[in-house]
């Protein structure tokens, strides 16, 4: 496979995560919206999820004030906003276009359906759009192109290399949020296992869509260690650290086995040991490390498998 | 008023190869061509089938008009056309030989040497380089006009890189799938083995180091291209890599593409990129669509690339005017096939008679593509001639002129009903070990009442070609 048709599937696969990644923040905002809470409160955990997706800067040079219109703004339409929901969309279904071949044409599909209807809904008049109807609107193609993938792609490299994008993703996105949590959500110490602490653990939990498999997994209250538990080291929970990195591994392993000898592997062997590491801690020896710093760390890693799969594969061994 | 020759009547009979498709549109219902009509478009959509015209504002996805009316030949039309169109593929390419050889036909008087050697598509790095098996044009795109029942005119020969054959491809395949009916009434012979034909042919001109099967790329400008969609159909079809320039490197003797699995060698490229892209290290220095150092390995027989390097020089316009000449010099052969009277404005008697009759005439530019630069002498206002004239004036060795064809029309589909409307064909003929074309080819036809442009940039749309079997 061309490196290039490689490097557009990993992206593509990486975009359609993180499409997801931003229509979740506006569900979140609009949860936080329905909820009583001080005007004050309400701008500052926005300001924090915008933190988390990296773009807080960027919104506050272009839009200034924090308003349920200027954020459906920049994180449902704005293209000057990298990780928006229509410019992930857009590089998305771009990447599908240039490797059109790689994809069943039930993928292409729903990928340019998907387009389609977005440019569709950009020319309505934006009084007519309400928040949930975007975030249905990007979960379900989401949820379509990848069915159309696990139902159609030929269990193959460029199979392998979609999956990537999609697992490398959906780790550091968890990772991110995990991590403004501590970071920027809770500044004072002495909210700790107060009543705004829940709170704020569920928002977390919301954005993850994680809020009612939490209790089925755990059954009652929400506690900083048990979600902090569910999102890293429980392998049922689909958006844990542990669940996106193991099957990172698996899809490493997968092109490792396919493609033999000739080709290096720094990628797997990176990604092994960062999932042998992760298997060797409890919840505790993660709150002993920090963690801000084991969250940092972990990003770290992630980046480190990024890069090795980009020298591996993504190059072409000029 | 011109008279222009139906392609379905005969005074008011119906021509016997349209017969059966006279009785499908005068028992089919309004309503359902209207449906149908949606549906292909829907099709083309989904498909992703678009004219991409990108930085001219609008849709950046523009579909071209699809006309479900096909254009009907008999199998006797065709097999005339067909020897005349492989006739004149093979003088182009003996052309292409001599002129980066010894240049007989030069020495024989018979093309001026200015007309070549000066020609801006004449490549002065590929002298005495003789691609494998001679092949210089593998894809050769006719314009054909029909002007009588017997009268067909070639309007430019495009040796470099015709577009439009996955028009014909898709056209079949969408009216095969809304219509299956016509298509077990009629006898229709199949187009849909383009795609091994032509990857056999680019097969067949493997470079001499090639010692397995060959390795064969389309090398695509991108994604922005206007005919990206193509590239990456034939790709798909043929089973090979769509690459871009920097896909490739060069190393050594040979080019490679970077893989996931390292760098893999490249025999034969298809490229979709003009010549003065292809090398910045020979070419244009500001190019990234290339690949450095390519026409070393191209030189050395490395690696073949399809059309080679230096094919442009045959089908210029003012080269146009001496394809007779040629088919007469190296096939010792009368032309099939008519050229237009074609004045060219640089020899004084030419120009003084265009100079005259402007309103009369099409005026084209020599290097011109896609309708535009030209201007239609009957179809425009008499400010618009004026300030043709004044570019003429500026430089004629740029222009050339012809008389206004009567084009031919076919019934359409327009919004009143059905009506005729000017057409032309394209045909592909492949040019390997062997001379082959697919019967059928692109028929475009001009939407607009009255419009003898058929470009697709200029408004114009596309119909499915039948040749039918005896």
């Amino acid at each position: 496979m061309l490196s290039r048709t490689a490097s557009n599937l990993f992206w593509m696969g990486r975009n359609l995560e993180r499409a997801e990644t931003a229509a979740r923040l506006l569900d979140v905002g609009q949860r936080i919206t329905l909820l009583p809470n001080t005007e004050l409160g309400y701008q500052n955990e926005w300001n924090s999820l915008l933190q988390a997706s990296g773009s807080s800067d960027l919104f506050r040079e272009k839009y200034g004030d924090i308003t349920q219109e200027n954020i459906e703004e920049f994180i449902f339409f704005d293209r000057a906003n990298p990780s928006s929901v229509a410019s992930c969309l857009e590089k998305a279904r771009e990447s599908g276009r240039i490797v059109r071949t790689a994809l069943t044409s039930q993928v292409w599909d729903a990928l340019n359906v998907s387009y389609q209807e977005l440019r569709k809904i950009e020319r309505l008049p934006r009084s007519k759009l309400d928040t949930a109807s975007l975030t249905d609107f990007t979960t379900g193609h989401t949820s379509t192109v990848r069915g159309a993938i696990n139902a159609t792609q030929l269990r193959n490299d460029g199979w392998h290399f979609m999956n990537l994008g999609y697992g490398l993703e959906r780790a550091d996105a968890t990772a991110r949020l995990l991590d403004v949590k501590y970071f920027v959500l809770l500044p004072r110490i002495e909210f700790v296992g107060s009543g705004l602490d829940t709170y704020q653990w569920q928002v977390i939990l919301r954005a993850l869509s994680a809020h009612r498999a939490y209790h089925w997994a755990y059954g009652g209250d929400i506690t900083a260690g048990q979600v902090a538990d569910f999102l890293i080291l429980n392998g049922e929970s689909p958006r844990a650290l542990i669940t996106s990195l193991y099957e990172t591994v698996w899809h490493l392993e997968g092109l490792a086995r396919r493609y033999g000898d000739g080709v290096p592997i720094s990628a797997r062997d990176k990604a092994r040991e960062v999932l042998t590491a992760l298997q060797a801690r409890d919840i505790e020896m993660i709150f002993d490390e920090g963690l801000h710093e084991f969250l940092s760390w972990f990003i770290r890693e992630l980046a480190e498998i990024s890069n090795l799969v980009h020298q591996d594969y993504l190059l072409g061994g000029a | 008023m011109m008279s222009y020759y139906n392609e379905m009547f005969e005074g008011d009979r119906v021509r016997d190869p349209y017969a059966r498709l006279r009785d499908w549109v005068e028992t089919m219902p309004d309503d359902f061509r209207q449906m149908k009509q949606a549906e292909a478009e829907a099709l083309f959509r989904r498909i992703g089938i678009t004219f991409a015209v990108y930085g001219e504002g609008g849709d950046p996805d523009r579909l071209i008009p699809f006309d479900m009316m096909p254009r009907v030949f008999e199998q006797a039309e065709w097999r005339r056309l067909e020897r005349g169109i492989k006739q004149r593929a093979r003088a182009l390419n003996a052309f292409l030989r001599d002129v980066y050889g010894r240049g007989e036909i030069i020495r024989a008087g018979r093309i001026p040497a200015r007309l070549v050697y000066q020609n801006e598509a004449y490549e002065k790095s590929v002298v005495g380089v003789v691609p494998p098996r001679g092949i210089y044009s593998h894809i050769i795109g006719i314009d054909l006009v029909r002007t009588a029942k017997d009268e067909f005119y070639v309007l430019e020969d495009n040796c470099r890189t015709p577009s439009g054959v996955s028009y014909m491809l898709e056209n079949r395949e969408i009216m095969m799938r809304m219509f299956p009916q016509l298509f077990r009434n009629n006898r229709i012979e199949p187009v849909d083995q383009y795609p091994d034909l032509l990857r056999r042919t680019l097969e067949s001109v493997a470079p001499a180091k090639c010692s397995d099967r060959p390795t064969c790329v389309i090398l695509t400008p991108g994604h922005y291209n206007s005919a990206y969609y193509e590239h990456s159909f034939l790709a798909n079809l043929m089973g090979v890599e769509l690459v871009e320039g920097q896909d490739l490197f060069v190393d050594g003797e040979f080019v490679y593409m970077r893989t996931t699995t390292g760098p893999k060698r490249v025999d034969v490229i298809y490229r979709r990129i003009d010549d003065p892209y292809l090398d910045p290290l020979c070419f244009r220095p500001d190019s990234m669509l290339g690949i450095p150092g390519l026409m070393d390995v191209y030189r050395s027989g490395g690696v073949s690339i399809c059309s080679a390097p230096g094919a442009g020089v045959a089908d210029d316009k003012a080269i146009y005017t001496f394809v007779p000449e040629m088919i007469r010099f190296y096939l010792g052969e009368e032309p099939i096939l008519n050229n237009v009277q074609t004045w060219t404005l640089w020899k004084d008697d030419d120009y003084r008679y265009v100079m005259e009759h402007l309103p009369e005439l099409v005026v084209k530019e020599v290097h011109g593509s896609g309708g535009y630069g030209m201007l239609v002498g009957p179809k425009s206002t008499k400010e618009e001639i004026e300030t043709f004239r004044l570019k003429i004036q500026a430089n004629p060795s740029n222009y050339i002129a012809q008389p206004t064809l009567a084009l031919s029309t076919c019934p359409t589909f327009v919004d009143e009903g059905i009506a005729p409307r000017h057409v032309d064909l394209r045909p592909y003929c492949l040019c390997g070990d062997r001379i082959e074309l697919v019967p059928g080819g692109l028929t475009r036809v001009a939407l607009r009442d009255g419009s003898l442009v058929v470009n697709s940039s200029q408004g114009g749309g596309v119909k499915d070609t039948w040749v039918l079997s005896e």
